[in-house]
């Protein structure tokens, strides 16, 4: 089991309300990522969880039980740090015993959790090292050892891949979700990155300046973001946003439109355009355009699209996937 | 520093220094050394002739000799009990986040700064003297009898003083050790069930290891030679029940006014601090291997 909920929980800090309110709901066995900007209160909303910071106001309840008060370690829950805060006197045997002989279990039933969970993460030829002499996705790994030996009813990430280079990043991507998978234990994971939310997530909660702008699944953000921010913050690259007589002849304030719904052309469009920037990427290519009366437009198109530097484009915005938005920056359905 | 180059050059550049400090230390040494196979006392100072190994007997036969050994490794080990455990818990207490957290620190320190001749004196006649010390103040406000610190426990008066001058140290050296330790950790052990003693067990004192050999190593050199504080308070007695080596070599030579004897000692001295600085490298110098 592993439900997580929280009520009406806040944060303060000083003077700054870095949480002002906050209700979710996170059901067992669900992998729900917390994204947003550097700054929303994510890792402090993931803090909160485990109880490595005290709420302001609020209630937090784990599989219906209330926690609010309760030290980190009576909650039950795992964590895995950015630093991976090893212990670096420790070898990797002991750093991921460390919580088995702190809650006093027999030496026997030790050994054994330590050698399955070194089995399933690759980690058997690295027990009898130091964590300063393995590799940054090494370290990963035992960190996360660290937290299944105890079997908890969550586990939490907070931005766990943002010390790993990019391919390191892609892989250990795939282990955590291929861990879930064989787990089937709640995971919620902090990170900054969108890549990782929507290739990860079960679900989605787009946090801005300590608010929940949006929960969903990945592709229901992707195809129905609720207001501007969700919008701009979902997808690579980000969103187009269009004002003026365009918008209104569409009845909105603000239109919005994907780099990847545009149509592109060399002889007729709707739009008229110069190219900036063209990034190629071998499959895509990603076109920086200056579009006449509309302002900057970035344009995804195929890859054997031959367009350079100052070439002209046209573009024609795909209506059926167009993104309104009204004053406020909320969406508009039709 | 790589190429050879660099090398022959980094060599020749550190040549001044590393021949200055040499000769500093070698010429010393054997003029000492040359002094401790001398009849040389200075009430008769123009009669100066070989006198092979008797210096050395002398003093080893002279009856503080063992007793001022066993004084000296008391006064280091008291010490160093004293100051590594206490500097520990008052890191403790000072990495807590307090009001005047500033302030504090620098009381804390600020015993360091005394000269050791004038904390003695303090201690001495404001704080352990049986008529009017603190410490008589408060055996009477209790109704007990005052305790004449330096008459009845002599060496252990000398290791309170001398332990009060280098708290501070250890609790400096171990405050910066304690304020690099990763606050990650620290919660990681907390959600791993790790309580305050575990936490300080397993986690804390681990991190400490490398500051603490130094703290042993740095006061160890010191402490060896403590004088200031014996002359002042007890002058070594009653008897020689608070005479360290350092002492005893002092009385040799400007009390019996003996050169030789003395330098004998101070030769000795040497080849106690290097048996002791052996034995401490092989029981704490791999912390500093890390």
């Amino acid at each position: 089991m592993g439900s997580i909920t929280l009520k009406n929980v806040s944060k303060v800090f000083g003077e700054a309300k870095v949480i002002p309110s906050i209700d979710l709901e996170i059901n067992d066995g669900e992998f729900v990522v917390f994204v947003g900007p550097s700054g929303c209160g994510k890792s402090t909303l993931l803090r909160l969880i485990a109880g490595l910071e005290d709420v302001s106001g609020g209630q937090i309840l784990i599989d219906g039980k209330d926690v609010t008060q309760s030290a980190p370690a009576e909650r039950g829950l795992a964590m895995v740090f950015q630093s991976y805060a090893l212990y670096p006197h420790m070898s990797v045997r002991n750093n991921i015993a460390f919580p088995l002989k702190m809650a006093k279990l027999d030496k026997a039933v030790i050994d054994k959790k330590v050698t399955d969970a070194a089995r399933v993460l690759n980690l058997t030829d690295y027990l009898e090292r130091r964590p300063s002499q393995l590799s940054g996705g090494q370290r990963q790994r035992v960190a996360i050892g660290r937290a299944i030996v105890r079997e908890p009813s969550a586990f939490l990430f907070d931005e766990p891949l943002s010390n790993l280079d990019a391919a390191l990043r892609g892989t250990m991507r795939l282990e955590i979700s291929d861990l879930h998978h064989q787990l089937k234990t709640t995971m919620v994971y902090v990170t900054h990155d969108q890549v990782e939310a929507m290739t990860m997530a079960d679900k989605i909660v787009v946090l801005n300046r300590g608010n929940i702008e949006q929960v969903g699944s990945p592709l229901d953000l992707y195809k129905s973001p609720r207001n501007l921010f969700v919008a701009g913050f979902i997808g690579s690259p980000k969103m187009n946003f269009v004002d003026g007589a365009y918008a209104q002849s569409k009845n909105a304030r603000t239109a919005g439109i994907r780099p990847e719904h545009l149509n592109l052309s060399k002889d007729s469009g709707l739009w008229t355009g110069t190219v900036k920037v063209a990034e190629h990427l071998g499959a895509d290519t990603f076109l920086h355009l200056d579009v006449d009366g509309i302002g900057q437009i970035t344009a995804r198109c195929d890859g054997e699209f031959g367009a350079h530097y100052g070439d002209k484009v046209f573009l024609t915005p795909d209506e059926a996937k167009l993104h309104r938005f009204d004053d406020k920056g909320s969406a508009l359905r039709a | 520093m790589a190429t050879q180059n660099t090398k022959t050059l980094a060599r020749l550049m550190m040549a001044p220094s590393v021949l200055l400090l040499l000769v500093w230390m070698i010429v010393p040494l054997a003029m000492t050394l040359w002094f401790s196979f001398q009849n040389y006392n200075l009430l008769n100072p123009g009669n100066v002739s070989f006198a092979g190994f008797f210096n050395y007997q002398y003093f080893y036969t002279d009856p503080a000799f063992f007793q001022s050994i066993w004084n000296t490794l008391v006064i280091v080990g008291g010490v160093l009990l004293i100051t590594v455990v206490g500097g520990i818990a008052i890191a403790l207490l000072l990495d807590q986040p307090i009001f005047g957290q500033g302030v504090v620190r620098i009381l804390v320190i600020s015993p360091f700064f005394v000269m050791p001749p004038v904390a003695a004196l303090i201690w001495k006649n404001m704080i352990m003297h049986p008529g009017y010390g603190v410490l008589a103040d408060i055996a009477k406000f209790f109704g007990l009898r005052p305790v004449d610190w330096f008459a009845q426990y002599p060496l252990f008066s000398i290791v309170i003083i001398v332990a009060w001058q280098w708290l501070p140290f250890a609790t400096l050296i171990l405050l910066t050790a304690l304020q690099s330790l990763d606050g990650e950790q620290k919660e990681a052990a907390e959600m791993d069930g790790a309580n305050f003693f575990n936490r300080f067990i397993y986690l804390v004192l681990p991190h400490l290891a490398r500051a603490i050999t130094v703290v042993i190593l740095i006061q160890t050199i010191f402490l060896l030679g403590v004088y200031a504080e014996i002359l002042v308070t007890t002058n070594g007695g009653p008897g020689y029940a608070s005479t360290n080596l350092a002492f005893l070599i002092y009385r040799t030579a400007l009390l019996g006014y003996d050169v030789g004897g003395a330098s004998a000692g101070g030769i000795i001295a040497v080849v106690l601090a290097n048996i002791v600085a052996f034995f401490l490298m092989r029981a704490v110098g791999k912390n500093l291997d890390r």
